[in-house]
């Protein structure tokens, strides 16, 4: 793997701009981070981007900190991830330190709960361009498996509150078994 | 010994809080007010409030919350690095073992199935966001009559330009921020 120094202000101011501006959980994070290093800046796969995903959601630890650790990792080794680590934790750290000496107005201000409303509806809207593009994809490998899979994680994680861990070591064990079929069936044509 | 106290109990929070986000808030909980006595219980519904409200990962804005109303600025980064030190050094691993084997075909198979479920990860998030937009509301308290129109179209609008056009998500999110915030103004119904 490459390492590559020049990329590190890029990556640092990124992170940083990808931190200050999302709100919700992780996973809005990592749709954001999907259409930056996958799509504007070409840096990443997007096989690597779901790979990255999956990894950093069985780790514990904030999921967008988990995220940075490996992009970091992948474009300039343990500096990169410290230099992505600390582009992502900078802004809440700023945000929250001023807010909690101002707590009280910022509760109460009805222009500020006004725009975080409505900001959901823009979130959602960058969720779903993002899951458009991968389902495409995933429906595009036409394998029934895969597809499948992916209706019954949404259904359970949706409508039945699976955790997100559940999910995925769930499909975890259907990867192995997998595996397991595919080198059986090697096995028998050689 | 304070602010050692305050770092092993957030590394203690880092460490534990494996599925990200909410996860994390009953752990905070347990070694800020339940064990160490460091913060009332209002102080720490407050905590989750301006949590929500803010951009950022929930554990890394409690920490420096906690941080900032018990010890000040150094505080803050006792609390936030003692609560990232566990993420960083197992995702360090993984992310190495990673970027080793994932060319192997063995391990791309079995990761191959991770993706899908990673695609309806992200789907059901974005769907709970969505409906905490139209209706206020979590799935199960979800009233039809009282979905939102502005929200509705802001949706659809901003769904429409990033499939259409190449604008950066960020200049959505605000944008619609913005937008919303005018329209509700205009109709009065701010305040």
């Amino acid at each position: 793997m490459k390492k590559d120094y020049s990329k590190l202000w890029t990556l640092f101011r990124s992170m940083f701009v990808l931190s200050a501006c999302t709100f919700g959980g992780g996973f809005v994070i990592v749709s954001l981070m999907k259409k930056k290093y996958v799509g504007e800046l070409a840096w990443l796969e997007e096989d690597e981007m779901l790979d990255v995903t999956a990894i950093t959601q069985s780790a514990p630890g904030p999921l967008p900190v988990n995220a940075s650790v490996i992009i970091g990792y992948r474009i300039a080794g343990i500096v990169g991830s410290l230099i992505a680590i600390l582009g992502t934790i900078l802004p809440p750290m700023v945000i929250i330190s001023v807010i909690s000496l101002f707590y009280d107005q910022f509760r109460t201000n009805p222009y500020i709960a006004t725009a975080l409303q409505v900001m959901r509806a823009g979130v959602a809207a960058v969720i779903f361009d993002v899951v458009i593009n991968l389902a495409t994809n995933v429906v595009k490998t036409r394998r029934v498996l895969y597809i499948v899979m992916m209706v019954i994680a949404f259904v359970t994680t949706y409508l039945l509150d699976t955790s997100a861990m559940i999910i995925i070591f769930a499909c975890l064990g259907i990867g192995i078994a997998d595996l397991i079929v595919t080198l059986k069936s090697k096995r028998k044509e050689s | 010994m304070l602010l050692l106290k305050l770092f092993f109990a957030f590394i203690q929070v880092g460490l534990f809080s494996v599925g990200g986000g909410y996860a994390a808030i009953p752990l905070i909980q347990e070694q800020i007010v339940n064990i160490h006595g460091l913060m009332t219980m209002e102080e720490f519904s407050d905590l989750i409030t301006v949590a929500e409200m803010t951009p950022g990962p929930i554990s890394i804005n409690s920490a420096t919350f906690v941080g900032m109303r018990i010890a000040g600025i150094p505080g803050v980064l006792i609390c936030t690095v003692g609560c990232i030190i566990p993420s960083f050094v197992i995702c360090l691993a993984l992310a190495h073992f990673y970027y080793k084997y994932r060319t192997v075909s063995g391990v791309q198979i079995v990761l191959g199935s991770l993706r899908p479920a990673v695609v309806a990860l992200i789907a059901s998030a974005g769907a709970s966001i969505l409906m905490l937009g139209l209706f206020q509301a979590e799935l199960p308290d979800i009233v039809l009559r009282d979905i939102r129109i502005v929200e509705l179209i802001i949706f659809a609008g901003a769904l429409v330009i990033l499939r259409k056009f190449k604008v950066s998500a960020i200049a959505i999110i605000f944008g619609s921020g913005v937008v919303g915030t005018v329209v509700y103004t205009l109709m009065g119904a701010v305040g």
